[in-house]
């Protein structure tokens, strides 16, 4: 049954190849960037783009709570949590420059090892699997490992939260690629624990900043027992 | 009856180049004799060495026991397909170089000109001898005279205390590889203790042994060709020497080097393991990134060459990696042309990089200056010199039509037909190294562009550089016979592919000469016309008749008026020569864009200053991570075992006294 | 057969000598159209070339053989690339004389033949200019390889002709490889013709230039050689680009109406591209010469992103 679906919508498949390949440049793209209004925006058209891609594949393989998800993901994530976080930088008065640990070109080959490492890892899982995005289980998984990679590299708390963020995107978009996605009510889950850890953060952000006059997490490093 | 007619005649010319040295030393002070006569000898003897080995790679295997050495342990020799390619080498670099030589040995300061005789042809000759040994004791032997007599020429002018630094380090790290290289050999033979390669080649080895013997290889061979972590002896010793003993030495030593390192991995073990190949290629890929990198922004025109020189050997080493991953995962053809691709490479870098070398040895006869910022707009003085190590240039900076572009082409290519191999890291991985092969080759060319550009166009920086003058006859034969070396190489891809053949078939079994055979001399096309091909033949006549045509259509439509004026310079007035870009200004987007790569310090004046100074010194951070650390350990043993020093002799002779006693007993028992 | 070959390579190389400077006299005029300035005629350029060529040539006193000879070469290079690109037909003589990687060879040797004239007059802009350009060129060059060997590696060859037959025949398919090495080969082209975030091709301001800082000394016909040349550089580029990922049209086989077709096609294609560029142009802003390795290190890693999602996804296809 899988097998015929692969032969009889070629085109979906391609279109959901290539929204694979947009989350992985957006992955790229954010872990780049230098300026945290753009990272909102490129989380915000990664989250469209994993939308699209559910949508398409609910659309052309019947699975209707799919759609769910879908839609689920293009509130949450496509305009909810982008506008929190706008407003989190009003509010906080971020700094527009985000500072990075490493420099962006060593970051860069980092995550493309990551790719190849995340390409290869996901190949015997592809191979088992029978969805008609199965080959794009590298590259959710590679997405995960970027924003991983974009937590570890960077000193401030929002870019941290939104690369937490991102790597949401990409285990959802391996769950699709995967297994056309997890229970409904594991996702829906998922969206209320993600929401009511933006929330936390929320809180958290501001009590660091009245704690240290700075989201730089590195005061942090001051908690730790000696 | 076998034929033995080529090993002999080899035989003979390598024994030629002894006597001549013999020659040299007998009267060590007729300069004219050494410059006009047994230096051009020298040179046509290379020249028949050259003719003999292109005759000996495809014919028979011949093999010779030489009543020398040890009694019950003579000399074999033996030339195969790949001493015969390595032979050809190092005959055709030495007969440039060799003329080149004798033009270029001056007489007084540093060692007297018999002696330099003596030690330069018993050079070559030990490099003969190193590519025809057949046993580990005359290839030991061979080896340690070629390191010793190349120490000797790099210190010959022995008075500065640099140089002897310079040659002391080079001798340091020749010896602690000739202890691996050793090493290897020790392992291969086995239990059974016979030193000759056709044992080794039989003796079957269990478990880890290969890889033992391979990785000592690596490390012995690797320290002489200048790979990465041991490359520290290259930038120094290079400029040290004098300009021809410099060619030689990273044209044609450290192929020797490449040889040894083939010797043993394709023939002497059995069976290569596909991550052998993996660690050579990922060694060379560091080793020519580091390479480049570092030739782009150094300020000394000698050290530039020396470090192009490493990145040359990280290429060949890239390919040598990628043969062995082809061969051990059972895809010979592809094999084949990676193999091609590195020893073509070879014989390139043997051509290009002497003309270089061999150019800054003309460039510093006629000014005494090695420092690129002193230097400048030679091409008025020294045309000859210009226009041939222009040819050098473009061919290290890898570019159709000559012949350092066919390498690289072919080496690409090898990489680009990878996707299949049963492996799915090494697939993806391949590409991303075909990724940083194009950057190494356009870093290449932006060193290269420097080195020509401040060394010969622009305005000369120093006043004394009005004095300089062109190279002299046999210099210019010399400079001329290498640099028609690299256009005919670029031309006549298929020629070279075709005489490679043999080799390739010696090492992993199958050849490019049908391919290349059946397209006519003129179209390379190693796989199919479809996949890819390249002529150089039609890209050099296309431009070639492009050029005057168009000159002519001008001159012919319009007119051919021009006048000289002062350069306009966006109206400047005040333009000097110090206005030029120095080589530190032209090497700083590196600087600045590979920033981790370098240890620096800097000096920057303030505005206030009233005698600004600026101060910025570029090193070599490797020498800090890898080599402070060892000499501290080295020094921190030493300290332990320094009570033994007492400085009585007593005390000394005691030691001995004890150490006698003690194995005594211990034979006894 | 090896007659109609000959004839397609002929009408290409005349149509890239003719067009070419049309080109850039198009994009000049959209160029100025966008940004509310009355155009210069579309046949601006060759007025100013021919006026060139007319005028007598003012020669350093420092200036060498290699300085003159450099304006040859790099229009006998740049015609030769552009008689390479299969645009109007894939049956062409020179096509196997020349890979994709041979034509960036090619771009290459014209590259250091430039940047060797810009230092050989020995004035401070001109190897400043030398050294930027170098500078970009090292950056862009491994880019544009890799953009190559993307689409080698999807029709399995790296001759050029082979490429465009092998894209140009599919059926219709989405490759996301194809369009990132397309994204990054805009990138690598924006930034080798000196177009505006790298280079701004009509300023004259000192600190920002670069190939016009490197042909400062130049006047009279060599000047208009290496003008003409650019305007080559641009044409092969774009033909190049059309060639790649847009190749649909091009001629194949022996048939006058088809070649015809092809030409008027590629007119078009060209058209709108030069359209294109204007918009960028006009779009962006110059950027500091040291976020050049950043623009350029992102066409890079997109190429070498697009060789591995090909590798994933498009492989077994």
């Amino acid at each position: 049954m899988n097998l015929s679906i692969l032969h009889a919508v070629p085109l979906a498949g391609q279109v959901i190849n290539l929204c694979a390949a947009i989350m992985l440049l957006l992955g790229f793209a954010m872990l780049a960037q230098r300026r945290i209004l753009t990272l909102i925006n490129l989380f915000m058209m990664q989250g469209a783009v994993l939308a699209v891609s559910t949508a398409i594949v609910a659309l052309t393989t019947q699975q209707h709570h799919l759609l769910w998800s879908a839609g689920l993901t293009l509130i949450l994530k496509v305009i909810l949590l982008p506008y929190i976080l706008h407003r989190l930088i009003r509010r906080l008065s971020v700094k527009w420059d985000i500072e990075t640990l490493l420099n962006i070109p060593t970051t860069m080959l980092a995550g493309i090892a990551l790719v190849v490492i995340a390409f290869n890892v996901a190949q015997p899982i592809s191979q088992l699997s029978g969805t008609i995005m199965r080959a794009t289980i590298g590259i959710a998984l590679a997405c995960v490992l970027l924003a991983f990679l974009m937590m570890i590299t960077r000193s401030k708390a929002v870019p941290q939260v939104i690369a937490f963020l991102a790597m949401e995107n990409g285990l959802f978009f391996a769950a699709t690629s995967a297994t056309y996605g997890m229970p409904m009510v594991v996702e829906l889950g998922i969206a209320l624990d993600v929401l009511v850890g933006m929330v936390i953060f929320g809180v958290f952000f501001f009590q660091i900043r009245e704690q240290f006059d700075s989201l730089d997490i590195r005061h942090m490093e001051r908690f730790k027992e000696r | 009856m076998r034929d033995l007619s080529t090993i002999n005649g080899l035989l003979a010319v390598a024994t030629g180049w002894l006597i001549i040295g013999g020659l040299g030393i007998l009267f060590p002070r007729r300069f004219t004799l050494i410059s006009r006569v047994l230096f051009p000898l020298g040179a046509v003897l290379g020249l028949a060495l050259a003719c003999l080995a292109l005759t000996g790679i495809a014919g028979e295997v011949q093999t010779i026991i030489l009543p020398l050495g040890l009694p019950d342990l003579p000399f074999h020799l033996r030339l195969d397909g790949l001493s015969g390619f390595f032979l050809l080498l190092l005959g055709a670099a030495s007969a440039g170089i060799s003329t080149y030589a004798a033009g270029y040995f001056r007489k007084g300061g540093g060692t007297a000109p018999g002696l330099q005789c003596l030690l330069y042809h018993v050079f070559l000759a030990s490099m003969a001898f190193v590519m025809l040994a057949d046993d580990g004791y005359a290839f030991m032997v061979a080896w340690e005279t070629m390191a010793l007599t190349s120490f000797f020429l790099v210190t010959s002018e022995h008075r500065h205390a640099e140089i002897r630094r310079a040659g002391y380090l080079y001798l340091l790290v020749a010896h602690v590889g000739a202890v691996g290289i050793l090493l290897s050999f020790g392992v291969m033979a086995g239990s059974a203790g016979d030193y000759t390669f056709d044992a080794m080649r039989e003796f079957f080895h269990h478990g880890a042994w290969p890889t033992i013997a391979f990785l000592l290889a690596v490390f012995g061979f690797g320290a002489k060709a200048g790979v990465l972590p041991l490359h520290i002896w290259l930038p120094e010793a290079h400029p040290a020497a004098p300009s021809p003993v410099s060619a030689m030495m990273s044209g044609v030593m450290l192929k020797t080097a490449i040889y040894g390192l083939m010797r043993v991995t394709f023939d002497l073990l059995q069976a290569q393991l596909w991550w052998w190949g993996l660690i050579l290629l990922l060694f060379g890929l560091a080793s020519a990134i580091f390479g480049v990198i570092f030739s782009a922004i150094q300020t000394d025109m000698k050290r530039l060459l020396a470090y192009s020189s490493i990145e040359n050997i990280g290429l060949i080493l890239v390919g040598f990696g990628l043969a062995i991953i082809f061969k051990s995962f059972l895809l010979p053809h592809l094999a084949a042309l990676a193999l091609t691709a590195t020893l073509y490479h070879c014989l390139n870098h043997a051509f290009f990089k002497s003309l270089l070398f061999l150019c800054t040895g003309s460039v510093l006869h006629a000014t005494g200056e090695r420092n690129l910022g002193k230097l400048g707009g030679l091409i008025h003085r020294m045309p000859w010199v210009t226009w041939l190590a222009l040819a050098g240039v473009l061919a290290s900076a890898g570019l159709p039509p000559l012949n350092g572009f066919v390498s690289e082409w072919l080496l690409l290519q090898s990489f680009l037909f990878t996707s299949g191999l049963p492996h799915g890291y090494l697939n993806m991985l391949l590409p991303v190294v075909a990724a940083a092969l194009a950057l190494i080759a356009a870093l290449a060319g932006f060193a290269m562009v420097k080195f020509f550009g401040v060394v010969f166009l622009g305005q000369p920086r120093e006043e004394k550089l009005a004095a300089a003058h062109d190279a002299g006859r046999l210099e210019r034969l010399g400079l001329l016979w290498l640099a028609v070396g690299c256009v005919a190489l670029g031309l006549l891809p298929n020629l070279v592919i075709m005489m490679l053949d043999p080799v390739t078939r010696l090492l992993v079994h199958s050849g490019l000469s049908a391919a290349a055979s059946s397209h006519g001399w003129w179209l390379l096309a190693p796989i199919s016309e479809d996949r890819a091909s390249y002529s150089p033949a039609i890209f050099f006549g296309s431009i070639a008749l492009f050029m005057p045509l168009v000159f002519w259509l001008v001159r012919r439509r319009y007119h051919g008026r021009m006048s000289r004026v002062p350069a306009w310079d966006c109206g400047f007035p005040l333009q000097t020569s110090r206005m030029q870009d120095t080589a530190e200004g032209f090497g700083q987007p590196i600087r600045r864009v590979f920033s981790p790569f370098f240890k620096r310090t800097r000096e920057h004046p303030s505005a206030f200053d009233t005698q600004p100074r600026y101060l910025s010194i570029v090193e070599d951070p490797i020498w800090y991570w890898l080599y402070v650390p060892i000499t501290r350990i080295v020094e921190f043993g030493t300290r332990l075992i320094a009570f033994l020093q007492e400085g009585r002799i007593a005390v000394y002779l005691l030691y001995s006294f004890a150490t006698l006693i003690i194995l005594l007993v211990l034979t006894r028992g | 057969m090896n007659f109609y070959a000959l004839f397609a390579q002929l009408l290409e190389l005349i149509v890239a000598l003719i067009l070419a400077p049309m080109l850039t006299g198009w994009v000049n005029q959209c160029r100025a159209w966008m940004q509310n300035r009355s155009a210069p005629p579309l046949l601006q350029t060759y007025y100013t070339l021919s006026k060139l060529f007319h005028k007598d040539v003012l020669l350093a006193h420092n200036a060498s053989t290699l300085f003159r000879a450099a304006p040859y070469i790099v229009f006998s290079c740049m015609a030769l690339a552009s008689a390479i690109v299969p645009t109007l037909s894939t049956e062409l003589i020179f096509s196997p004389a020349a890979d994709a990687i041979a034509l960036v060879g090619l771009f290459a040797l014209a590259r250091i033949f430039i940047s060797l004239a810009g230092m050989d007059v020995g004035t401070s802009f001109g190897s400043l200019g030398s050294r930027r350009e170098m500078f970009i060129g090292f950056l862009a060059e491994p880019a544009l390889l890799m953009v190559f060997f993307t689409a080698s590696l999807i029709s399995h060859s790296t001759s050029l002709a082979t490429i465009v037959e092998t894209l140009a025949h599919k059926e219709f398919a989405i490759y996301p490889s194809l369009a990132f090495s397309g994204i990054a080969f805009m990138m690598v082209s924006l930034a080798e013709n000196a177009r505006v975030p790298i280079d701004n091709p009509t300023t004259h301001l000192e600190l920002t230039m670069i190939h016009e800082a490197m042909i400062l000394e130049y006047s009279g016909r060599h000047l208009a050689l290496i003008e003409w040349a650019s305007c080559l550089k641009l044409f092969a580029y774009s033909c190049l680009g059309i060639a790649l990922f847009f190749p649909f049209g091009v001629a194949q086989a022996f048939d006058p109406i088809a070649l015809t077709l092809a030409s008027a096609i590629l007119v078009a294609k060209l058209a709108l591209g030069g359209f294109t560029l204007a918009l960028i142009e006009t779009l962006s802003a110059k950027m500091r010469v040291f976020r050049a390795p950043e623009f350029l290190g992102t066409a890079f890693l997109l190429a070498v992103l697009a060789m591995l999602v090909h590798l994933l996804l498009e492989a077994g296809r």
